[in-house]
């Protein structure tokens, strides 16, 4: 069902994506091998992550599309894993379709040949964070449909980074979903950092499920994309499960960027807590819908969301909806949006120190998108994406520039 | 240094400076004193560039050059600073890099070459101490969460930072307690030397027993009425400003 909220150039770009399917091209098997050597080399010093790459919307591996550790951590092809471990996947992907999908959501069921694939036994707690990085390079115009599965048993850790990066200037459909399932106590760390091309389109659908007590972080930043919409939707079915999240949206020239969050408190005791920011500079659209449900039986959930907005040109267009559907009555809840411009008493104050007025744009802009990413736990990510908003708002960062955490250069 | 003739400042048609005429040479220190009300920020503001008030008559030459044609961070790179009665609070923006980026232009600008890491830092060390700040300080954001007389001496750092050859204080001892008064003073006092000029804008004498004027002078209905000795400040915190009210009706009556 489409939303009613939804603007009419986000319709006019989704009807672009699913009006005539058949203009987009898919890649049927995974390419050849090559060494990821050959492609990749890491721009981040001291990280640590087990690096997990697609490209073109396959796994890309030696011979070996699953890895397992001894505690039992399962990483790897969705579509391998389905074969080798059909009662850890199927439960999830037999689910039926939920109120909220929408016709992308029914398309990537429907096509998906692989994803990734991330399993944690109970009391276990990952080593090192699993790192997606998703690459398109074709002569095609691609359409991708991944499906990516993430179970965490009970008492389980785990810090997840996902990458979505364009390796050329093609323009592609990529339209994800991330299945999320956290047991009791359970508790995830989910960065996503988007830096695709100006004529990408790209979905990203993330929907979480939670037992009691467990923990959901999700971050994310968002750099450059043609036209990017990422949904998460968390259904907290348990008392005591928590959900935060930030977000952080760079947009210029005509990039369009939705944000839609949906919340579902189902049970007593739970919470969420969210801030968005963005940034929008020449003719770029941002909109920003956060929902947040507490169902009649929801008492004493504890709510929160802001989104704040600095629009840099009057072309600039942003939408700001936070919205709270409250059925229980012994709840703390509350919402606020803001949309303006830098503060000119900042502005002066900064230049009667000597400081041009470009420079000083461009320390205020740093710092109120720099609150983000002070939310990065992890501190070399923290560090690396400290430098990509610096040099993105210097307007030194585009789609060429490397991603996140290493560098694709395809050979 | 600063030379300011027959300025006429209004703000939305309203006249606020009526012709103020004002000179100050190299090293000295005036005391400008007031009542509320009478141009005295006004005036601050204008020398520092703020773009709501328009100045409708008048000039005012800093080293010779028209300052109101000068870009406000031109101004700063000339050697003009301004401490504000009400900082700004910038969140996010430390301290550290606020400065960083303020001296590197102003050294650029001079056809200096930029501190090294190195000498920032210990910059940033010696001169937190003039006004007895904490090194923590470089690490926190501009101004927020600052109490009243943090924020003051903060502007003081500043000041001692920059090195300014003109510094203009505006209220900067308004909301201060007696110690805090006496630290933000003294910072001014030991950042005195033979070449740089300080004005001191306040209403309060007690400032000026820490810092010391060379002149001081009354600004009363847009304009400087009086102008004196530092017993002159004495004497209003005597008797008060109805006098000179009494004066320059009376003269204005004739």
């Amino acid at each position: 069902m489409r939303n009613k909220m939804t603007s009419t150039t986000t319709t006019a770009i989704h009807d672009e994506c699913l009006s005539d399917l058949g203009r987009w091209h898919v890649q049927t098997e995974p390419a050849p091998y090559r060494p990821v050597e050959e492609y990749f080399h890491c721009k981040v010093k001291d990280i640590d992550t087990q690096m997990c790459i697609f490209l073109n919307g396959w796994y890309v591996h030696d011979g070996q599309p699953l890895t397992t550790t001894p505690e039992g951590i399962i990483v790897g092809s969705l579509a391998e894993a389905r074969k080798r471990f059909p009662e850890k996947v199927l439960p999830y992907l037999n689910e039926p379709a939920r109120d909220r999908d929408d016709e992308f959501a029914a398309l990537n069921r429907e096509r998906f040949n692989d994803g990734l694939f991330i399993y944690l036994p109970d009391n276990v707690t990952a080593a090192k964070p699993i790192q997606l990085i998703s690459l398109t390079d074709a002569e095609e115009e691609l359409m991708i449909n991944n499906r990516n599965l993430i179970v965490l048993g009970k008492n389980a850790e785990l810090s997840f980074v996902q990458c979505d990066d364009s390796i050329q200037f093609k323009k592609s459909f990529i339209n994800n979903v991330t299945l999320v399932r956290l047991a009791e106590d359970a508790r995830l760390s989910y960065y996503k950092m988007e830096n695709k091309n100006a004529e990408s389109l790209l979905f990203n659908q993330v929907d979480v499920e939670q037992k009691g007590h467990s923990q959901f972080f999700s971050h994310t930043m968002t750099f450059n994309a043609g036209y990017l919409r990422n949904r998460i939707n968390v259904y907290h079915t348990e008392p005591f499960a928590s959900a935060t999240f930030y977000g952080l949206y760079l947009v210029d020239r005509k990039q369009h960027v939705d944000h839609e969050i949906f919340i579902d408190h189902q049970v007593p005791d739970c919470d969420s807590h969210l801030l968005y920011k963005g940034i929008v500079d020449d003719e770029a659209q941002a909109n920003f819908l956060g929902h947040v449900v507490v169902r009649p039986d929801a008492q004493r959930t504890v709510a929160a969301q802001t989104n704040r907005n600095i629009t840099l040109t009057d072309n600039a267009h942003v939408t700001s909806r936070p919205f709270l559907e409250i059925y229980a009555d012994d709840v703390k809840c509350n919402h606020g949006s803001t949309v303006g411009q830098l503060d000119d008493e900042a502005m002066f104050y900064l230049r009667t120190r000597g400081i041009c007025e470009r420079n000083a744009r461009m320390l205020l802009m740093f710092a109120f998108a720099n609150e983000i990413a002070n939310y990065i736990k992890i501190d070399s990510l923290k560090e690396r994406y400290m430098e990509m908003i610096r040099k993105r708002l210097n307007g030194e960062l585009t789609i060429c520039d490397q991603c996140v955490l290493h560098c694709p250069h395809l050979l | 240094m600063l030379k300011i003739e027959n300025l006429h400042v209004s703000i939305k048609g309203k006249e606020i400076l009526k012709g103020v005429n004002l000179e100050i040479n190299e090293g000295e220190v005036h005391a400008i004193m007031g009542p509320n009300g009478t141009g005295k920020s006004t005036l601050a503001s204008v020398i520092a560039g703020k773009e709501i008030f328009d100045v409708t008559e008048g000039r005012i030459l800093y080293n010779g050059k028209n300052l109101l044609e000068m870009s406000i961070e031109d101004r700063a790179r000339e050697g003009i600073f301004i401490g504000f009665q009400y900082p700004v609070e910038i969140p996010g923006v430390s301290i550290a890099n606020f400065m960083r980026t303020a001296l590197d232009e102003i050294r650029r600008y001079r056809g200096e070459e930029p501190l090294t890491e190195l000498e920032f830092r210990k910059m940033m060390k010696e001169k937190a101490k003039v006004v007895e700040l904490t090194e923590k300080l470089s690490t926190r954001s501009v101004n927020e969460g600052f109490s009243g007389g943090e924020k003051k001496r903060n502007e003081i750092f500043q000041m001692a930072m920059l090195e300014p050859k003109l510094a203009i204080l505006d209220e900067t001892d308004s909301g201060l307690d007696i110690d805090a008064l006496r630290i933000v003073a003294n910072g001014v006092t030991k950042l005195k030397s033979p070449t740089n000029s300080t004005v001191v804008i306040t209403h309060y004498q007690r400032l000026l027993d820490y810092i010391v004027p060379d002149v001081v002078h009354v600004l009363f209905d847009g304009k400087i009425v009086k102008s004196g000795s530092k017993e002159l400040a004495l004497e209003l915190e005597k008797r008060g400003y109805e006098w000179i009210k009494q004066e320059y009706e009376s003269a204005n009556a004739q």
